[in-house]
């Protein structure tokens, strides 16, 4: 087992506190002149995300966590379960629900997703930046407007549903930043 | 902290920095010449090292003829001790600018390298030297008529958190900071000087000096590391003070611990502790303890940070922003 003292502290840093895997947002070293040094932090929960402080006695030591990020390319789902495939080993992995969890909304079969493991099993599944999907459904626009002022939304085949300006329609293919989960451009087939 | 890549040759504080560092140490000569304090420099290195369990030495070894064998020479944490000796020796009052190195330190205010002012006044007591600090800060930083106050410890705490730090137990030290709004604290360990640590740190500190000079003052017996203690009031109280400026500790000051029976007795205590705590158990500085004896006066001294001193000087966050080149660039 790999322990970190909190000297090693800084962003980005996994350790495991009270069974779940955290990763370190901000460390704070204080320290009055004569007396006990602390170091401050502020740890997210990569299971649930949610974010907590944390004060350490300087010198102490906690747990490493055993996480680290992959490329996989996402295969399929069964219905419970998601699949995916490392690209180098060919290993296949299965991601539950919860690890996918927003991942959901955009990726569709031999997207390449950054897969974070932790004791070797998926944790969270990161969708590429920019995916390309068809939208199934949406309101006929109004033809001559191609500015798109407002817009409307539309139903992709994920089953997300974006923003897109009018002039966008039924069967057309687009690109969406996953990250904020808005409309980029029309793509051509 | 900084990423490695090819701007790491230059300086990390800007060029005006550099040069308010310069202003800034000019301003000190001047200050401690007119008043008739001489500038001394002593050994950055020393055989023995401070005992503090809160402080860390750096070590380093020498290989010269007649030395005897390697043995640890350790960078100094202050240069206290060895100005000291000059005291005993009948130096009179005396002024140091030097560096000084202390382990595990590193933070948005902390720098395992740092630059430190300390001065000692034989025949002064410790509230004429928070005076003459609050004068020198006054013309340090330019600004005359910044107010000063004092502020006992057990008055700080006795407004700030309603308790008195004399007399509160552990536990109800924790359920303070918990109560207080810290979180994340289960699982801490602390003994109830570290709580009141946390609880100066965290909930109190950024209050004292708001555009002003704060001196704290009158701390608890067990935290008075090299200040006498006085036992004539209500409780025993260590002729200790820090002083503040906009929540940043600037200064640590002292009615020096003069006798050399109860220094060695306060060494001997802190190398006990060390050992229980597993960590290193230095030489003791026999020389000071020699000195002492010898006799040395009576006297006030006080530390003060420099590169603190000029990161308020010129409004920055951050102590890379006065130094040329931080530890990752060194």
């Amino acid at each position: 087992m790999a322990f970190y003292s909190t000297n090693e502290f800084k962003g980005g840093l996994k350790i495991m506190l009270d069974g779940d895997p955290y990763s370190i947002v901000e460390n704070e070293f204080v320290k009055p002149g004569k007396g006990q040094a602390f170091n401050r932090v502020r740890i997210r929960n990569l299971k649930t995300g949610r974010v907590i402080e944390k004060t350490f006695k300087s010198g102490d030591t906690v747990e490493a966590a055993d996480v680290h990020d992959t490329d996989m390319q996402y295969l399929y789902n069964d219905g419970e379960e998601w699949h995916f495939m490392h690209q180098e080993s060919f290993e296949q992995m299965t991601a539950t629900a919860a690890a996918v969890g927003e991942a959901a909304k955009w990726i569709k079969e031999n997207d390449i997703c950054k897969v974070t493991l932790w004791n070797g099993a998926p944790l969270s599944v990161e969708p590429p930046n920019f995916v390309v999907l068809k939208i199934t459904e949406t309101d006929p626009g109004v033809r001559g407007d191609t500015s798109g002022g407002g817009g409307k939304p539309a139903t992709l085949e994920t089953g997300a549903v974006v923003r897109v300006p009018l002039f966008v329609q039924t069967d057309e293919l687009i690109k969406v930043d996953t990250r904020t989960g808005e409309y980029v451009s029309r793509v051509k087939e | 902290m900084t990423e490695v890549s090819s701007a790491d040759w230059r300086p990390n504080a800007d060029l005006t920095a550099i040069r308010a560092r310069a202003e800034l140490y000019a301003r000190i000569r001047a200050f401690f010449s007119e008043s008739g304090v001489l500038e001394v420099e002593t050994p950055i290195l020393s055989r023995a090292a401070v005992t503090d369990p809160a402080l860390a030495s750096l070590s380093t070894q020498v290989d010269i003829a007649g030395f005897g064998p390697k043995r640890p020479l350790y960078l100094q944490t202050s240069p206290e001790f060895a100005m000291k000796r000059l005291l005993a020796a009948g130096i009179g009052p005396i002024y140091q600018i030097c560096k000084v190195f202390r382990d595990e330190e590193r933070g948005r205010r902390h720098h395992p390298e740092f630059s430190l002012l300390e001065w000692y006044r034989p025949g002064w007591d410790y509230g004429r030297l928070m005076d003459e600090v609050g004068a020198l800060v006054r013309l340090a930083l330019n600004r005359p008529t910044m107010p000063i106050e004092r502020l006992t410890y057990r008055d700080l705490f006795r407004d700030g958190l309603g308790l008195d730090p004399w007399h509160t137990e552990v536990d109800q030290l924790r359920r303070t900071a918990e109560r207080a709004g810290l979180r994340g604290l289960d699982g801490l360990d602390l003994d109830r000087d570290g709580w009141l640590d946390l609880l100066l740190t965290q909930c109190l500190e950024s209050r004292l000096g708001r555009g002003r000079l704060t001196f704290l003052c009158d701390y608890p017996p067990s935290q008075a590391a090299l200040s006498r203690v006085r036992t004539s009031g209500e409780v025993p109280v260590a002729e200790r003070f820090e002083l503040y400026i906009d929540g940043i500790e600037l200064a640590n000051g002292f009615g020096e611990l003069v006798d050399a029976r109860e220094q060695r007795a306060r060494f001997q205590g802190d190398l006990a502790f060390r050992r229980e705590q597993g960590r290193p158990e230095p030489p003791i500085d026999e020389s000071l303890l020699d000195a002492l004896e010898h006799g040395i006066p009576d006297c006030a001294g006080v530390a003060l940070g420099l590169d603190r001193l000029l990161m308020i000087a010129t409004g920055v966050e951050h102590i890379d922003a006065v130094l040329t080149f931080a530890i990752e660039r060194a």
